[in-house]
């Protein structure tokens, strides 16, 4: 297993970092912080084209050859809204990837549960693979994965927030029951240590927008982002040592220069 | 005849096609996807897609989202 390879449903992707395309300054700010994250794979809305003015086009700004388009069906709140955006996305970018997002509550964008099963049901049988945004309920994201998901995406906090993993318990529980698709933690990351941590924890991937879009310097923040998310994977592949309570010295005690006697 | 285009009343010529719909919109046909009536209209059928009075059409792209 390549340290910085993500693979879902049969494709390999070099990056173990997925980022979003929303909320930046510009495009161009935008197409230079997707460059430093190297990340293979974008996120993006399906929506509306606005008639009432012409101006540059997304995709002008992402490197589609190398660059794998991830539709998502954000601010869908039944399953129904959710399928109808996903065929959409598939027509619109001529791939079957989709990140299946159901809400079920305004304010803290918390995923519809049951409503997320039933659109994953629906599209697995419509031949798309199914990257589902959920919460860190092992459970449910057993349940995803029966449906035939290719990945769960629970969440390390409230998108947008940036607080980081908020319960790492029940993303532990998670990352230790869930094995044979990959598990890619979405949305809450802040900084490039909440992005170090969710890997070292042993999640597969982080999907992330805001953290790096929202930050001063995007670029700079999607470079840092890039070093975490590897740093964190290699820790987690590296084995750390067990915690313990109290010290143990690093360099050896015998040969100790002492002002009175023999060495010990 | 009248369309409803994205939400919009609008007016276009009868029998136009999707494909010329959506010249008149200036928009590059692989650069979006149409619903007509609800159903997914394929890309390789936009020539052949002939709207009807009072047909419902979704035109829609890729924006940046997360």
């Amino acid at each position: 297993m390549k340290s910085d390879t993500l693979t879902i449903g049969g494709r390999s992707f070099p990056s173990r970092l997925i980022v979003g395309t929303g909320k930046y300054p510009s495009f161009e700010v935008m197409r230079r912080a997707i460059e430093a994250s190297g990340a293979a794979m974008v996120t993006v809305a399906v929506r509306r084209v606005d008639l009432s003015k012409s101006g540059d086009a997304l995709l002008d700004f992402i490197e589609t050859r190398k660059i794998t388009i991830l539709p998502n069906t954000a601010g869908c709140r039944t399953a129904d809204e959710a399928v109808r955006t996903a065929r959409l996305g598939r027509e619109a970018g001529l791939s079957d990837l989709v990140k299946l997002e159901v809400i079920g509550d305004d304010k803290t964008l918390f995923p519809d549960n049951e409503g997320l099963l039933q659109a994953t049901r629906v599209l697995v049988k419509e031949g798309f693979t199914v990257l589902p945004y959920t919460n860190d309920d092992l459970v449910v994201a057993k349940r995803l994965r029966d449906a035939g998901a290719a990945a769960v995406m629970p969440l390390a906090a409230p998108i947008g927030s940036g607080l980081g993993v908020q319960n790492p318990a029940h993303l532990r529980l998670l990352l230790e029951e869930i094995h044979d698709i990959p598990v890619i933690v979405d949305a809450g990351v802040g900084t490039a240590s909440d992005a170090s941590m969710v890997m070292e924890l042993g999640a597969d991937g982080v999907l992330m927008n805001t953290g790096i879009a929202g930050a001063t310097d995007p670029e700079k923040m999607a470079r840092a982002m890039r070093w975490a998310v590897e740093a964190g994977r290699l820790a987690f592949e590296a084995g750390r040592i067990p915690k313990k309570p109290y010290a143990s010295a690093s360099s050896p005690m015998e040969g100790m220069v002492r002002r009175d006697g023999p060495s010990a | 005849m009248t369309i409803i285009l994205n939400g919009q009343e609008r007016m276009a010529p009868a029998g136009s096609s999707v494909l010329a719909l959506l010249e008149t919109l200036g928009l590059a046909p692989g650069r979006v996807a149409v619903e007509l009536n609800g159903v997914i209209v394929r890309r390789d059928t936009f020539a052949r897609a002939i709207l009807s009075d009072s047909d419902r059409i979704e035109v829609v792209h890729f924006v940046g989202g997360g």
